[in-house]
This record gives structure tokens, sequence and C-alpha cells, in this order.
């Protein structure tokens, strides 16, 4: 290197802006009593019918809210809201993630202290939603059964950030050749003590045992 | 799609840095990346270049050391390196236990710069 070439340490990580408003976000919203899910899965592994299928089963109990995140447009907050749930649309506007200071915005706009329980429907995909912290207090997924069973081997950091697992769509598990035992080895590899629920938001079947673990959760937080 | 906003985060750091040491040019920018980013050099670049068009950083190439992924086994609790996307992935040299709590291999981190 020649005189006039500096080497400047840095020493920074770049999620660190993030993951500060992050915080920000979980400690306001554990003052306000609001229990925020960031729920993330790929395109059509059913995160808006299990929103719905979830909300149903517990509006009576709390006051729940939905944030729908979309790349650009209102279908999810449509369909949610006609079910009688409050839900606001937060247009991504191209990005393929939520970040913590957009769900903040979101909070703002839905009026988070009126809310026991918020629902964020990430952008669906396994990749970047899994970087970015959101401020939630639990990270959930939906893995619907045709999109295979080595999933976890191809997209491990999701699966390392997420507390629970909803295997959807369990009711065609025999039209995917989807090997169950080994997708739960596959998860359990990179995150030993995730909770898996086996659910079809067709059926109904399953969802009920994961809306009794939500709630407990849900009051835990709140308490 | 993926490697735009955590380009435009380098670039934060970057432009932070360049301006508190008074930087007129930023000639490359050393990384670490873990492994279990999904990012791709040539797109990172390819971003970057698109990011910085006008900036001190403009032309900077990235220099990518890739991290390895270290996992602490849920078995014997030992820590080991381990390769993904390969059939060993998770699995602990030392007790052949299947898995346990990451450890690193999931950052982004701006190590240096190499200004003029």
């Amino acid at each position: 290197m020649s005189d006039n070439v500096r080497l400047i340490e840095v020493k920074e990580n770049i999620l660190d802006d993030n993951e500060k408003v992050a915080a920000a976000l979980r400690a306001r919203l554990k003052e306000e009593k609001t229990f925020l899910v960031n729920l993330m899965a790929s395109p059509g592994a059913g995160k808006t019918s299990t929103v719905i299928q979830t909300t149903a089963r517990l509006k009576e109990a709390f006051n729940i809210g939905v944030l729908e995140a979309d790349i650009d447009s209102m279908v999810d907050a449509e369909k949610v809201a006609a079910t009688g749930i409050t839900a606001i649309q937060m247009r991504t506007g191209g990005f393929c993630h939520l970040d913590a200071s957009m769900v903040g915005d979101g909070l703002d706009a839905i009026g988070s202290q009126d809310f026991d329980l918020i629902l964020l429907e990430n952008v669906g995909n396994l990749v970047c939603p899994a970087e970015f912290d959101t401020g939630s207090a639990l990270n959930a997924m939906i893995l619907s059964v045709p999109e295979g069973d080595d999933k976890p081997l191809k997209y491990p950091l999701m699966f390392s950030v997420c507390e629970v697992v909803l295997i959807n769509k369990i009711d065609t598990c025999e039209h995917f050749d989807f090997d169950r035992a080994r997708f739960e080895e596959g998860v359990k590899k990179v995150n030993p003590s995730c909770t898996l629920f086996d659910i079809s938001c067709r059926t109904g079947e399953g969802i009920d045992a994961w809306v009794a673990w939500l709630k407990e959760r849900t009051k835990a937080h709140n308490a | 799609m993926h490697e735009l906003p955590v380009m435009n985060g380098i670039l934060r750091v970057v432009m932070k840095h360049a301006a508190m040491n008074r930087v007129t040019k930023v000639a490359a920018i050393q990384l670490r990346v873990g492994k279990l980013s999904d990012l791709e050099e040539k797109w990172m670049q390819h971003y970057f270049d698109y990011l910085t068009q006008g900036t001190v950083a403009d032309g900077a190439k990235l220099e990518i050391e890739w991290g390895d992924v270290v996992m602490r086994c849920a078995g014997c609790d030992r820590e080991f390196t381990t390769e993904p996307h390969t059939e060993a992935f998770g699995i602990c040299p030392h007790c052949k236990g299947k898995g346990g709590k990451i450890l690193s291999g999931k950052e982004y981190y701006v190590k240096n710069m190499v200004a003029l």
C-alpha cells in the first residue's frame, strides 16, 4: 500500500441499528401489555388463513389486531377485516421484509396500546425476514406440507429464529411424500427447543392446540 | 432483492466512518459475513456499485471474509464448526448429536475500510 492509503477500523455490525429499534419496540409493547407475534412463511403457505383461523378462536378472549405486510396489495388485509378483526395493510414498497422501524409505524397506525395481541404477517419469504428483528415477542413460522420436508436444511436461519413452527396443510402429507420425522429432525438441528404443531386450515385439525398454546403465551406476556 | 437493504446498511456505516475520518475516497471495504447469510458476493458488489454512485465510496471494492457457522451441541455442550448446505450440517463431530444452538454465522460486520 502507498503512503496515502489509510486503513480505517470500523468494527460495526450493520444490523445493530435495527436491533436497537427492535429492542425499544419490545420494551414498549411489554409496557402496553401487547403481545406481538411475527408470523413468517413462504408465499402460499397459509399465513392469512392461519391468521383468520387463529383470530376466530381468540377474539372472545383478547382484543386482536392484525398487521399485514405486502409488497404492494391490500388483498390480505381486506380478507382479515371481512372477519371483523381490525387489520392494517402495511405496504413495504418493494421491500422483501419488514424492519423494526416499519413495524413501529404499523403499531402507531393501528394503536397498539388498544390490543392484547397483534399478529404481524411478514412478507412471504424464508430468507430476509429471518435476519431482521421486528421487535416481536414471538417469532412463529408456517411451513406447508407441499413445500417439502427439506426446508430446514435450505433455510436454517429462518428455522433457528422461530420459537414455534406450524406445519400447515397436514391433511395433504401423503400426497406430497412429506416425511414429518425428517422435517422435525431438520428443525431441531438448528433449534432444539422449537415447538411444532401440525395444523390444517382447511379441515381445522390441530388449530385448537396451537391456539391454546398461543393463548397461554399471550397471557404470560401481558401479566 | 435482499442484497439491496443489506448493502444500504453497509453503505450507511461506511458513510458515517468516512465523514468521521474526513475521507474523500473509499477504495475498499472489508466485511465479515456469516455463512448462514444467503447473499451472493457478485450481487452484493453489483448492488453496492449501484448505491454508491456519486458518493465517496463510488467504485469501492468489497472484500468479503465468510464467517463460519459455530454451534453449541445440545447433547454434549461442546462447540463445533459446521458447513451449511451439506449433509453433515448441524451434526456434532464430538458426540454425533444432531443439533444445537447457533452461536455465530449470521453476522454482517464491517471490519475495516481502505481510504485514499
